[in-house]
């Protein structure tokens, strides 16, 4: 920056610079704040344009770095047109990246352009589900020795807590199967995307891992997540699903470190 | 506790049982290529199992206190015409193609 | 730590009991994913790591596992990116308890932040923003760093910017700014040679000029990173800060002429787009650490003891 100049030297009555500085920020229709030159008086139009850039570049990048799987489906350049979209029209409000994306699973669902893709959105929910797992907070999952300890008669009325990792998530479309399929580089074959499908994404260790759910599963999951004791969360799920395996989804369960302890005698 | 319906303790203590004493797989477990490649999303590889490290890691966003040198903050409408794997997902009976908003169908 | 204090702050207890490897003298690089396999292959090698703050304010996983396994074998530096120390509104103290949280965990070498801002009201725009250096804007950013200071409990590095455009109601230079800066509030400096480089390019005037006015005397480290070219309005070259590449020739220069006046301050390789293998990157330090071996050898020994 140059040194102090006597005829520009004048105090500074505009504390609104940031007002300023902003507007023109995600709007590329805007002119250039007016507060701002190049040096010598050059224009300042292709200078502006750098933070201009830099923002909606860093954005659509922490967007792309959140759902690797939704770009890989719609291409680069599609996401990263849809992707400036949202960003334009929904910015983030932390500074932490990782926490950015929770609206874009809904942008996409009413995004005019992927219409003809409906299970698209359903991929991104599980990918931002992914991201939360990742970053949730460390806790040893619940081991069966623990469930083993509970006296038979205190079974029905004992209440989960779930991992602070985990998620579910429900689709009526092959979510689970779009998404392993597309999360990676492999090379992929036709996916049929009719059947509704689950995603449950635990981490018990360091590695998100995304499951897919029987039927019934997700309803267990997410009754004994809200406080459900176990004895009222299995009859809610048996009575929508008569043929539901119990045993199975609480091997699953266990299996996935989907809870962090067992409580009873509340 | 609750008043509400609930599983008899025979029951519920019968299948806890059978669940600690078999750790099988889930009732639907992925496909194997399907466990693979979501492996490559980000999980075995992480630490120690496989020494290809942690490029395939999926880490998600992070921050930055750099320019960038793409340009990239003008829209071009062009580019609004998938062209990924869509393509290869597809729901039979079939949707694809038609111009109708599809988005009533997706879950509440 | 004693029983006590072990009871009321157990993860703190386990976590932060890191070695107090020193920083003096060190070449480093940004800390990278997918750099950590190869980093953790090696013994542990003269060197430290920076990360960017932010990264590691989620709860837990993968990121504060690598960071605890590099903070067992190396001196870190906690870069923070998105404090707005030089924004008009008040610092965010959700961000800043955040901030204490990862110092005071992690026992950080170095701690700094940039002359800059990101949010303005709610929403945050992932850039450092440039601002007027004005006395109002001095004042203003002044209480900034003090209550930076404050919370953590010890001085910080404060960065000078890259820029690419002035405001005209600036009135006072960069290097005064800075100056003044650290004379109001005891805070020290992070010295971005690429940004003297990149900001004397877009501006039109010269980096050994910068330099010469630059308050070395409180430079607690140095920051080195490639850039790219672009063009401004009218033709003339514009230097992007992209982090996209190896350390430009001339960057090399203005380094040696720094290092060679203030002594072999602690110097950070970032590369933070486009990022090679390590190998590469490493022996960008490597060649950073040539030179800050060359100028610590040259120096009395009393005046390398000056520099941390």
């Amino acid at each position: 920056m140059r040194s102090v100049d006597p005829e520009v030297g004048r105090i500074d009555h505009h504390p609104g610079y940031a007002v300023d500085f902003v507007a023109g920020l995600l709007n590329p229709e805007r002119a250039v704040p007016s507060i701002v030159a190049g040096p010598d008086g050059k224009a300042a139009a292709r200078r502006y344009a750098v933070y201009r850039n830099n923002v909606t570049v860093s954005l659509i990048d922490a967007l792309a770095a959140t759902f690797p799987a939704t770009m890989r489906i719609t291409g680069v350049d599609f996401f990263r047109a849809m992707a400036r979209d949202h960003v334009r029209a929904t910015p983030p409000n932390s500074p932490l990246m990782f926490e950015y994306g929770y609206d874009f699973a809904g942008f996409i669902e009413q995004y005019e352009h992927a219409r003809l893709m409906p299970w698209l959105a359903d991929v991104a929910r599980l990918e931002r589900a992914w991201l939360d797992a990742y970053h949730a907070a460390d806790a040893k999952p619940l081991m069966g020795a623990s469930l083993a300890l509970i006296p038979p008669d205190q079974l029905t009325d004992a209440i989960l807590a779930p991992h602070p990792a985990t998620r579910v998530v429900r689709s009526r479309y092959s979510v689970v199967a779009i998404f392993a399929a597309n999360r990676g580089d492999a090379p992929i074959s036709q996916i049929d995307a009719s059947a509704p499908e689950d995603a449950l994404v635990t981490r018990p260790g360091l590695e998100v891992m995304v499951r897919r759910l029987p039927p019934g599963g997700a309803d267990f999951v997410l009754h004994l997540s809200a406080g459900e004791p176990l004895g009222a969360a299995a009859a809610a799920v048996l009575a929508e699903y008569p043929t539901f395996d119990l045993s199975a989804n609480i091997a699953g369960m266990i299996d996935a470190g989907v809870f962090n302890e067992i409580c009873v005698g509340g | 506790m609750s008043t509400k319906t609930t599983v008899s303790t025979a029951i519920l203590a019968g299948a806890v049982l059978t669940a600690l004493s078999s750790f099988a797989a889930y009732a639907a477990p992925m496909t194997e290529g399907e466990m693979s490649a979501a492996m490559d999303a980000g999980k075995e590889k992480c630490y120690g199992v496989s020494l290809a490290g942690l490029n395939d890691c999926a880490a998600g966003p992070g921050t930055t206190c750099q320019g960038t040198s793409t340009i990239d903050f003008q829209g071009n409408a062009w580019s609004l015409v998938p062209s990924g794997t869509c393509a290869t997902i597809a729901v039979p009976g079939d949707r694809m193609g038609s111009l109708e908003p599809l988005t009533r169908d997706l879950p509440a | 730590m004693n029983e006590l204090a072990q009871s009321l702050h157990p993860r703190l207890s386990v976590a932060s009991r890191f070695p107090a490897h020193p920083v003096a003298g060190l070449a480093g690089t940004s800390l990278k994913h997918t750099h950590l396999p190869s980093i953790l292959a090696d013994d542990p090698q003269r060197a430290f790591f920076e990360v960017h703050a932010e990264n590691y304010m989620g709860a837990g996983g993968p990121p504060h596992d690598a960071l605890t396994r590099i903070r067992r074998d190396y001196p870190v530096s906690l870069h923070g990116v998105c404090m707005s120390i030089g924004g008009p509104q008040p610092l965010d103290q959700t961000h800043l308890a955040r901030f204490k949280a990862l110092v005071d965990r992690y026992e950080p070498a170095l701690v700094s932040e940039h002359l800059a801002w990101s949010t303005h009201e709610m929403t945050y725009f992932n850039d450092l923003l440039p601002l007027p250096y004005t006395p109002a804007t001095l004042a203003r950013v002044a209480e900034h760093i003090d209550k930076v200071q404050n919370t953590i409990g010890r001085p910080f590095l404060l960065e000078n910017p890259s820029t690419y455009v002035l405001f005209e109601q600036s009135t006072i230079s960069e290097t005064e700014f800075l100056r003044e800066l650290v004379r109001r509030t005891g805070c020290g400096l992070l010295l971005d040679v690429n940004n003297v480089f990149v900001s004397a390019t877009n501006q039109g005037h010269s980096a050994l000029d910068y330099l010469a006015d630059f308050p070395l005397e409180h430079v607690g480290e140095i920051h080195l990173a490639g850039h790219a070219e672009q063009t401004d309005d009218e033709g003339d070259l514009l230097l992007i800060d992209s982090h996209d590449g190896p350390v430009a020739d001339a960057v090399w220069k203005l380094y040696d002429i720094v290092i060679g006046r203030a002594g072999p301050i602690p110097t950070l390789v970032e590369w933070d787009s486009d990022i090679p293998d390590w190998p590469i990157l490493k022996a960008e330090a490597t060649a950073a650490q040539l030179m800050l071996d060359r100028h610590a050898h040259g120096l009395m020994p009393g005046i390398a003891h000056a520099v941390r």
